[in-house]
């Protein structure tokens, strides 16, 4: 089944119009040796078969409770967010070329952007990017872009996925990319006293680590300063509900992905990424940015501007390749934000820290189950198990349970590591099974 | 319109969390704390709800209008895949990357490859990933494969040719992988310039990206000799998808000697472009590429399951967090199986239809640099209204009160005051018509009452808005922060 | 005395002895319309003739200005940074860009006179 309206009818008086005898006599310029060799699809079919292939296919996914997150975490979503960005005066809309009926979208970027710089402590934020890892490489590209250096430190406390996208996005350009290997979950802060000089573009860090320890990098912000270097901080949305943030510690980008404010884990994506930078490197931002302005009349309204930074005006010298970018999902991240507002954003990341540190708590009662560190954490944390972890959470996952990530085959030599995510949405009882699950797990 | 800042009342709430079942938590050290609570608004659901309906009505979409925007193929979203998708939407990304825990993601899985297998037969190539997440990101993605493919081969390249009526991703694109810009000219027929493109042909050429049909709407039928050129000097070529639309089940990229290509699942298949996005851009390759896609990829058992392979040593690695925008792949293989071969056909010929019986009954009103048979868009010059001092921009809004989305304007480059209309397959003969005539009238005013296309539009809740007092004062924060 | 020539790509430049004035002409800055960023060169930077000096931008449009000779540059008119604008009401006096050291007074030989640019842009 397709979506065209067209009556054999209408077909007809527009070839007319057109003055060609059939459709197929538009393709002339194609001549016959280059068509398709094959296309060998499947033929149609109606909405409701359709519909019913894919709710075989869910089916063939099994819902687990997921103690899982490592840079995408379930958290409640509201249900007007999903009411109101399904309002398909967004979702069927294109990039706001045309300010002037596109201000719904545009006055929305603006209070996204605002809520960003709210969040981060920074004064200027994009529209949005992909994702988190996309954003942290883009935050590398744009600091080697304002130093004019070549050398990048990438914390190795930073999600894994991330500091290979940033590996990939930096592989072949005149980039030397220095991984610093974590210490008990944390920065190696005395090797980058070392490894911080004056030719280093920018140190890459995250809060909280990807093992779930909490930081202040202020020190390092203030190392970087004297070198020259910009400090990128990537973040977790939600704990800035209560963390320190990133222009309080003296960062100088801060990026992050933004799944956790309003958007389903949905198998990985769309979700997208945030960028805020202090705002005198607001011409190296990457991506769209909207900024305010007047019509004609004085009334307030809303444009996407510094459009020279970008591809469709200055192509190769752009700051990005970017075009696309995931406004809806920023859109949702904006209404996610509205409904919690200012309480509400700092009760959930409370909530979510109280669940974890309830669930830290009767897990490292466990016999020879330890925390990895003394850190303070957030809604992560990293155990040590009595075991290798892969095959404890493979046998809790055949309870229903996704007890956590395994950190062997992010780093070597951590087998016994088990990341935990705890959000607000796991209740005392799942919090308890799983403590009886890994308990029996382990010892049984 | 008042922003929701403005709105906002302090100790006012909206949501209310799930129940602290458990004890607080000692709080944290306060060195580990910010200093207050973010900034937010402060409201009930109600004036959240009431603020973005508001909000909704302040834009318009392709449900509510006609949207031909040139490039950007704005054919319908149908409802049913915004339904499926949600399906998918409980379940974690990590599950399939735990041990054991592929067997807990078969269905997101299997659609993962199957969209993968799709596209494959759709373009012609050997292998795809879904992992690019825009147009943009797929061009930067097949980049650096075709990097990763010489610096395997020992290959020493500089260059990357684009036509200059390319998209500025493609230079862009190519630039983040550190190429330097060859731009070939477009010829009197509004194709890349042949003489020059082999001027420019050397054995430093690592790539030449070419958008097949062009953004001028226009077929090259050289593109297998342009395809072959290359290869003579060890260079791949590019198909940047954006207009595959208009060659669907005509021509494979593959076939015609194409390495890489993306795609654009947010224009040739049918899902929704969110206001700018997501989109989704796969990439599909030829087989010298294959070992150099990025991880994980999913991979088919001989028993019919799936799993995730990321134990590839000449991956570039990953260009995503995960698999891609899956909900829009979702979307995607939903519309795919829904037209099937026989729908994917019909779209492509039907938006060439409509394309030119736009361009039929335009083109003695505007000025049309490249006058011959268009594909899925025309592209039109407003240098006939600009004697009356008329540019495309008062077009553009004239369109806008009339109750159309312009069309793309200034774009290509290369085509002065450019209006590039791109109708779509989903589109009537009706709504055309309404839009013929609004364009005609537009024309008419121009020579007639130039002075009323200035002011528009007047329909729309802001006039014209002053674009250069927003570049200078830079005010993209409502704290200026 | 001071000797004003022109460039195909609208530069104008005033020399005056050895210090070479930079700037776009009326017509270059007509043509991009209200300009809203100039990306001014570093002092101490050096250029060779019609390399690229800095860069301008207006709303919908980013330009490189070039250098119509070669030579270091030894200061630029801070005024830009707070005013774009003046390059649209002023392109000509107040809004010069750069002053530079000349390396070369013969590259002169490659510059347009008034007359000749005039003609050059009626051209166009």
């Amino acid at each position: 089944m397709g979506f065209t309206p067209h009556t054999r009818e209408e077909i007809r008086e527009m070839l007319a119009a057109i003055g060609v005898g059939s459709v197929g006599d538009l393709f002339h310029s194609i001549p016959q040796a280059l068509r398709a060799r094959s296309f060998d699809l499947p033929p149609g079919m109606s909405e409701f078969e359709m519909m019913t292939r894919l709710q075989e296919l869910a089916g063939r996914n099994a819902d687990v409770v997921p103690f899982v997150g490592g840079g995408f975490y379930d958290h409640i979503i509201p249900a007007a967010v999903d009411h109101l960005a399904g309002r398909s005066e967004f979702y069927t809309a294109y990039t706001p070329y045309q300010p002037e009926c596109s201000q719904g979208t545009l006055q929305a970027l603006f209070e996204y952007q605002t809520a960003i710089c709210r969040l981060t402590g920074l004064a200027s934020s994009n529209a949005s990017l992909y994702d988190g890892g996309t954003a942290l490489a883009e935050a590398a590209l744009m600091a080697l872009r304002i130093t004019g250096r070549s050398r990048i430190l990438l914390d190795g406390a930073v999600n894994p996925f991330s500091r290979s996208i940033v590996r990939t996005y930096l592989a072949n350009l005149p980039v030397e990319v220095v991984e610093l290997p974590p210490v008990c979950g944390e920065s190696d802060r005395s090797r980058f006293s070392r490894e911080i000089d004056d030719r280093t573009a920018a140190v890459l860090v995250q809060n909280p680590t990807f093992f779930g320890c909490v930081a202040d990098y202020g020190d390092l912000a203030g190392q970087a300063h004297r070198c020259g270097a910009l400090l990128v901080s990537s973040v977790y949305a939600v704990s800035l509900g209560l963390l320190k943030t990133p222009g309080e510690m003296g960062a100088d980008i801060a990026v992050g992905d933004g799944q956790s404010l309003g958007n389903p884990l949905s198998f990985g994506g769309p979700s997208f990424g945030f960028l805020a930078a202090g705002k005198q490197y607001i011409r190296n931002v990457p991506g769209r940015i909207v900024g305010e302005t007047v019509d004609r009349e004085g009334r307030r309204g809303f444009v996407l501007t510094l459009q020279a930074r970008e591809q469709h005006i200055k192509r190769q010298k752009a700051t990005s390749n970017i075009c696309s970018n995931q406004s809806l999902c920023a859109l949702r991240g904006l209404i996610f934000l509205s409904c919690l507002g200012r309480r509400g954003l700092t009760d959930l990341a409370m909530r979510n820290r109280d669940k974890a540190e309830y669930a830290k708590g009767v897990l490292t009662a466990i016999r020879g189950v330890t925390a990895l560190s003394g850190a303070p954490t957030f809604n992560e944390f990293t155990l040590c198990l009595p075991r290798p972890a892969g095959e404890v959470v493979s046998s809790l996952l055949k309870r229903g349970i996704a007890a956590g990530v395994p950190l062997g085959p992010y780093y070597p030599g951590a087998e016994h590591g088990l990341l935990v995510t705890v959000t607000e949405k796991r209740s005392r009882d799942q919090i308890d099974l799983l403590a009886r699950e890994l308990e029996t797990a382990l010892w049984n | 319109m008042e922003l929701i800042y403005e709105k906002s009342v302090d100790g006012r709430a909206g949501v209310r969390l799930p129940a602290g079942d458990v004890p607080a938590a000692s709080p944290l050290p306060a060195g580990f704390l910010r200093g207050e609570p973010a900034g937010l608004p402060e409201l009930s659901e109600l004036d959240v709800v009431r603020h973005f309906t508001q909000l909704s009505r302040r834009n318009i979409g392709v449900d509510t209008t006609f949207y031909p925007l040139g490039s950007c193929t704005m054919k319908y979203n149908a409802k049913a895949l915004e339904e499926g998708a949600r399906l998918f939407t409980p379940f974690h990304p990590m599950v399939p990357l735990l041990p054991g825990g592929e067997k807990f993601s078969q269905g997101a899985l299997a659609i993962l490859h199957r969209m993968g297998k799709l596209l494959e037969e759709i373009t012609g190539m050997d292998a795809v990933t879904c992992q690019p997440l825009a147009g943009a990101h797929g061009e930067v993605t097949g980049i650096m494969l075709i990097a990763a493919y010489h610096k395997a081969k020992g290959n020493r390249k500089r260059y990357v040719i684009v036509p200059d009526s390319s998209h500025g991703t493609n230079p862009s694109s190519a630039a983040m992988v550190g190429y330097e810009i060859v731009t070939v000219p477009t010829d009197a027929c509004g194709d890349m310039d042949r003489e020059k493109y082999k001027a420019a042909l050397s054995g430093e050429v690592a790539a030449v990206m070419m958008t097949c049909p062009n953004t001028l709407g226009l077929f090259n039928p050289h593109i297998k000799e342009i395809c072959a050129l290359a290869h003579a000097v060890d260079a791949l070529v590019y198909y940047d998808g954006a207009n595959l639309n208009a060659i669907l089940g005509k021509l494979r990229p593959g076939d015609v000697g194409f390495d890489v290509v993306h795609v654009n699942l947010h224009k040739t298949f049918g899902t929704p472009h969110g206001s700018g996005g997501p989109g989704s851009g796969p990439v599909g390759v030829k087989q010298a590429l294959v070992p150099y896609l990025p991880v994980p990829r999913v991979v088919e058992g001989g028993d019919g399951r799936f799993s995730l392979d990321s134990d590839r040593p000449l991956s570039i690695g990953r260009t995503a967090n995960f698999f891609g925008n899956f909900g829009v792949i979702a979307r995607a293989y939903g519309y795919t199986l829904m037209l099937g071969k026989e729908g994917l056909i019909d779209a492509g010929e039907l938006a060439v239809l409509n394309a030119n019986y736009v361009l039929a009954r335009l083109k003695d009103l505007y000025d049309l640099p490249y006058d011959q048979t268009c594909m899925h868009e025309c592209v039109f010059s407003a240098s006939r209204q600009l004697r009356h001092d008329i540019r495309a921009i008062d077009i553009a809004k004239f369109l806008i009160d009339k109750g159309f989305h312009p069309p793309t304007v200034y774009f290509p480059l290369i085509v002065k005051e450019a209006i590039m209309i791109e109708p779509t397959e989903t589109e009537s003969k009706a709504t055309l018509d309404a839009f013929i005539e609004a364009m005609r009238e537009a024309a008419v005013l121009a020579e007639k009452d130039p002075a009323a296309l200035k002011r528009a539009p007047v329909t729309t809740p802001i006039s014209r808005p002053d674009e250069t007092k927003a570049a200078r004062e830079q005010k993209v924060c409502h704290f200026g922060c | 005395m001071t000797m004003t020539f022109y460039t195909k790509e609208h530069e104008w430049v005033k020399i005056d002895g050895n210090i070479a004035t930079v700037g776009i002409t009326d017509y270059a800055a007509h043509q991009l319309g209200d300009i809203t960023f100039v990306e001014l060169p570093a002092a101490g930077k050096t250029v060779k003739q019609f390399d690229v000096l800095c860069a301008i931008e207006s709303v919908k449009a980013a330009s490189d200005i070039y250098a119509p000779v070669s030579g270091k540059v030894i200061s630029v008119n801070e005024a830009l940074n707070a005013s774009p604008e003046i390059v649209n009401s002023s392109p000509e006096e107040e809004a010069w860009m750069a002053r530079l050291q000349m390396a070369d007074p013969a590259e002169t030989s490659k510059l347009m006179r008034r007359e000749r640019y005039d003609e050059y842009c009626k051209g166009l």
